[in-house]
């Protein structure tokens, strides 16, 4: 159970409390509800590259970390398809440099040229690191084109490529700030040995006066029912050939969201499940093989991807993964398999609640899907779960023409 | 009217409170150190046994060991010893380190009672089945041949055997050498080292008397034979200056690892060369990651970092850079350690870095899993809390002075390995 209190300045901000004695520490978690389903296509990339320019000095705090550095404190960020979301944790009596912080580059950055030129080759770095110089590193820049042909899912977080990156200009920076970085497009979680009261205040001195901005109204295309299977064959200088398969899944606040997850579990979590038992022990087809969810906001994604063992061929492996999602489909699961997926989520959510910065993060995201109090009552929506609902999604899920299967190959050389 | 450009007052972190364990014993005499804390109704234990019998010509027996231990015992499957985790929501996990093997179990405590048999079971009578040694080996086979095509494993593989040769921090794992394990090897290091008289228990979460004695009901009693050991023990050379390069002619990035043997945590300098390290590349505003990140943009992350382990500590610098500015990015880092040995650190950042330090050390005690892990720090190095007493006098006190003459001490380019992978 993770307690909370909220109100909302006038400027629309959201603020979240979470009062948690047990620690000397306090985090800020500031949840920004733009993702890179927002961006421009001409643009992908842009907003984890905002993120990065975020840390390059506001409109009168010249360095961002430094000061923060200077009060014991830490902070990160991440960027997803969703949303934004920045974090500090430091000492709970300097929590007002956090707000101090915080709050000012929400009311202006200094969009310094330096910041932005050096940032965008950070990003580029970025780039190299995590998608071009590692074996099977370009997957999910392939996987989303083929998987999604209107829906701005289609680009990864990192952006389509190297170019828009590099093309970013301070306009669009500017540009993006104002539309997006507003009270009333944000989130605001404060946690750990804090009062209530003292929250208030401090949010009201340091937030309150931040213009209200413009509203952000969201409207992307719906992704058209997908009727056709779609593959794409890779070449790469890779050691092992790979398959992925992608089938859509409802959003997030559906109310199947939960049954997915769980079918998730079935197929991928741990040494005992269905595809680490049939397909890496038993059968030997995958030397690594995991099923997961994307959870996104809008229409998401259910996959599989595994590696295979050296000798087997592409069409027998998938046609083993088939065999075990035909299953889903035909054979209801036992209570004590379900059983054991549903432990396994009750066990997860408690262990999270010992770690102060995820549960500051959840009230965030959970708040953004609609009302905090949803992460106190998630495990009940997973205990609720029964074995026919597991395999009238798998019915509905798991169709081949509506798979988008990526071939990851080792090249061959004439 | 609000003054946005003035800081809010501060205080530096000046209490930080340590829980120290509960010392028990189980029966049959394997120490048991308990963090009671918490308010979920949860537990780790940790299972820990010292690595012992290096044989060079067997470097992965320990690991291979720590690995399958869960895949089969005379009375149970790896199915089934996996279901029976599973079932009840917890989580067995396996890690080899430098210097120990654990064997880690999360479980609510509602659950604690059905899956600690388990446990039991396989460390003290699993049988490494020749078909999931099969398996294994294949399967970590495939792993090493994705590992080798990254650049920054191989910078990491290639310094590790160059600063500690053929011992067990150092071991430049081959393809060969997955082939060339046996069961009959793994059945003689299990008996070997998976003994009472190797094991130390770490219990961290709701742990009261209660639950204690199931503990010592379960594992307090026989543990069948053992066949005794000796502890793994290295000594290693001086440092000396060796460059590597391995070229890979293709790559857009190049992986650099650079740095030397150095000093572990019972040495009087450890803590206030955690210091220097901090100052250089042991944090976001780190003078690396200021130059080569924040001003240059040659990389994603550089960071470095000192590490203690029972028989040797190394100090190092890892980072990934544009292969086009790899010579570049070479010479800001040198030009950062001959800084450090040349001048004095500003009081101001040195100020900065003390208060990081606090605050990240208080941060770093969050709850009882973490005040565990502080206790096997020093425990494992022969130490108690007064270690962190003296380091935290020393972040508070140490002077830029000392810090230089540390440098002097402990970072000589002239004393470096450098592994370069990718460009020059």
């Amino acid at each position: 159970m993770v307690d909370f209190k909220r109100f909302t300045l006038a400027n629309g901000l959201r603020v979240l409390v979470h009062e948690d004695d047990t620690t000397p520490m306090a985090v800020l978690n500031l949840l920004y509800d733009v993702g890179a389903r927002d961006e421009d296509p001409e643009h992908t990339g842009f907003a984890h590259l905002f993120e990065h320019l975020m840390f390059g000095g506001s409109v009168n705090i010249p360095d961002y970390d430094q000061p923060l550095q200077r009060v014991g404190g830490e902070n990160n960020a991440f960027t997803s398809n969703d949303i934004t979301n920045y974090y500090i944790t430091l000492p709970a009596n300097n929590i007002e440099t956090a707000f101090w912080l915080e709050s000012d580059r929400m009311l202006s950055l200094a969009f310094s040229e330096k910041s932005l030129e050096t940032q965008r080759n950070v990003v580029c770095e970025e780039f190299k690191q995590r998608y071009l110089n590692q074996p099977y590193g370009d997957v999910w820049l392939k996987l989303r084109p083929l998987a999604y042909t209107i829906h701005p899912y289609r680009w990864a977080t990192i952006g389509q490529d190297l170019a828009q990156i590099e093309n970013a200009k301070m306009d669009d920076v500017k540009a993006f700030f104002k539309k997006h970085y507003a009270p009333q497009n944000a989130i605001l979680v404060v946690g750990g040995n804090v009062e209530f009261e003292d929250v208030r205040l401090l949010a009201e001195k340091w937030f309150g006066s931040i213009p209200a901005g413009e509203r952000y109204v969201r409207e992307l295309p719906e992704e058209p029912l997908q009727e056709e299977a779609r593959t794409l064959k890779v070449q790469a200088e890779v050691p092992l050939n790979a398959i992925y398969m992608a089938f859509k899944m409802p959003r997030r606040s559906d109310p199947s969201y939960q049954s997915y997850d769980l079918m998730a579990d079935i197929l991928s979590q741990g040494q005992s499940s269905r595809l680490y038992t049939s397909l890496l022990k038993d059968q030997q087809l995958f030397s690594d093989i995991h099923a997961y969810i994307t959870s996104s906001l809008d229409e998401g994604l259910f996959l599989i991807e595994g590696k295979l063992v050296e000798g087997v061929s592409v069409e027998a492996a998938e046609a083993a993964i088939w065999v075990e999602l035909n299953k889903l489909k035909n054979t209801a699961v036992t209570d004590d398999e379900l059983t054991k997926v549903k432990n396994k989520s009750e066990s997860i959510m408690v262990f999270a609640e010992m770690n102060l910065l995820d549960k500051a993060m959840n009230l965030a995201y959970y708040e953004l899907l609609g009302d905090a109090q949803l992460l106190n009552i998630e495990i009940d929506k997973y205990l609720a779960v029964q074995s026919a609902d597991i395999m009238a999604i798998a019915q509905r899920t798991f169709i081949p023409q509506q798979c988008s299967t990526l071939y990851y190959l080792i090249a061959k050389h004439a | 009217m609000l003054d946005r450009k003035k800081e809010p007052a501060y205080h530096q972190v000046d209490n930080i409170n340590f829980i120290e364990p509960h010392k028990q014993q189980l029966d049959n005499g394997v120490p048991v150190f308990t963090i009671n804390a918490g308010n979920q109704e949860l537990v780790r234990i940790e299972f820990i046994f010292e690595n012992v019998n290096w044989n060079v010509s067997k470097p992965l027996q320990a690991i291979a060991v720590n690995h399958l231990i869960n895949n089969g015992t005379p009375d149970l499957n790896a199915q089934q010893i996996a279901e029976r985790v599973d079932y009840y929501g917890a989580f067995l996990q396996t890690e080899y380190g430098a210097d120990q093997s654990t064997i880690k179990l999360y479980t609510l405590n509602k659950h604690l009672a059905e899956v600690l048999p388990v446990v039991k079971s396989i460390l003290t009578s699993s049988i490494f089945p020749e078909k999931e040694l099969s398996i294994f080996i294949q399967n970590q086979r495939q792993s090493l041949q994705v590992s080798l095509q990254k650049n920054d494993f191989l910078a990491r593989k290639y310094f590790a055997n160059t600063i500690f040769g053929d011992s067990a921090y150092g071991s430049n794992i081959e393809m060969a050498d997955y082939e060339a394990i046996q069961q009959s090897d793994l059945l003689d290091y299990f008996k070997a080292a998976y003994a009472p008289e190797n094991c130390t228990i770490f219990v961290a979460g709701k742990f009261e008397n209660e639950e204690f004695l199931v503990l010592n009901q379960i594992f307090g009693r026989e543990w069948g034979a053992s066949s005794g050991s000796f502890r793994n023990h290295f000594v290693f050379n001086e440092n000396t200056k060796n460059d590597l390069f391995i070229d890979k002619p293709d790559a857009i990035q190049s992986a650099i690892r650079m740095g030397c043997l150095g000093i572990n945590r019972t040495d009087v300098d450890f803590p206030g060369f955690q210091v220097l390290n901090c100052v250089l590349g042991g944090y976001f505003g780190s003078r690396l990651m200021a130059n080569i990140r924040e001003d240059k943009g040659y990389t994603y992350g550089i960071g470095s970092a000192v590490v203690s382990l029972r028989d040797a500590g190394y100090f190092f610098i890892a980072t990934e850079v544009g292969s086009d500015v790899s010579v570049s990015a070479q010479e800001e880092i040198e030009k950062e350690i001959i800084l450090l040995r040349s001048e004095l650190i500003p009081e101001s950042e040195l100020d900065l870095v003390r208060n990081y330090m606090l605050g990240a050390m208080l941060g770093s005690l969050e709850n009882a899993f973490s005040h565990a892990d502080k206790f096997k720090n020093v425990y494992f190095s022969g130490l108690d809390y007064s270690y962190y007493q003296k380091y935290i006098h020393t972040v508070k006190n140490i002077s830029a002075v000392t810090l230089k003459e540390l440098a002097i001490k402990y970072l000589d380019l002239d004393f470096f390995t450098k592994v370069i992978v990718g460009r020059k």
